[in-house]
């Protein structure tokens, strides 16, 4: 199972904020996994997650490039932060 | 604000400076006025964030305490929205400090900003001059 997050702007687009993802018993990408998610749930999700700015974390780590998942993982897609 | 400035000073074991910054919700942006700003946060990830940007702080100069403090849900114009205490024996370092752990608070942790005024309501975009002011730190050294 992965668990994915979706913040701010991009969970108000998506109407979505967390999203159980059953592990596809075989190895996989995060570009492969956002691939997935458009493939499953339409080209609104296409063209909010290709967004340029659209940030990418793995376990609460921010990605700036693909890398592989693992079972248990935790993916979260947010816009530019704007704290402080 | 007291107590935590009083807390930050008894961790400090040989207190000389206290550097400290405090944000506000502005009343008007961009020349609209604000009613209400709504801050989101990615719990867990956001608190690790921030202790990061304290610990990479304390990398770089001779800190003897830094706390941050950061509010999240609705916030009304003229209340605290941020916190930051830093401790050093030197004003040098915790001025330093302090101004380096703001600006990477508002490029690195996962906080956004949501703005409810007359006009409805909208995300906040991120600055330019934010990215810039920590590209620079790139640049400036510690200590």
């Amino acid at each position: 199972m992965l668990r994915i997050l979706f913040f701010a702007r991009i969970r108000e687009e998506l109407d979505c904020a967390t999203l159980d993802w059953p592990w596809p018993g075989q190895a996989i990408d995060l570009d492969t996994l956002q691939e997935d998610l458009c493939l499953a749930y339409g080209a609104k999700w296409r063209e909010v997650l290709s967004q340029d700015n659209v940030i990418r974390a793995v376990n609460q780590t921010v990605t700036n490039d693909n890398c592989a998942l693992h079972d248990g993982d935790e993916v979260a897609f947010f816009p530019p932060v704007t704290g402080g | 604000m007291a107590r935590l400035q009083a807390a930050l000073l008894a961790g400090a074991a040989t207190e000389g400076a206290i550097a400290t910054f405090t944000g506000y919700v502005r009343t008007t942006n961009d020349k609209r006025p604000v009613h209400s700003l709504e801050l989101e946060h990615y719990p867990g990830m956001t608190q690790r964030s921030l202790k990061n940007i304290a610990r990479e702080a304390a990398t770089r100069w001779p800190l003897l305490a830094a706390s941050i403090v950061h509010r999240v849900g609705v916030l009304s114009p003229g209340e605290q929205i941020v916190w930051i205490g830093v401790a050093a024996a030197h004003r040098g370092s915790a001025f330093a400090a302090c101004e380096y752990i703001m600006d990477f608070l508002k490029t690195a942790a996962p906080l956004w900003k949501k703005e409810k005024g007359p006009a409805g309501e909208r995300w906040v975009e991120t600055r330019k001059e934010d990215g810039e002011r920590t590209q620079r730190w790139q640049e400036i050294g510690g200590r």
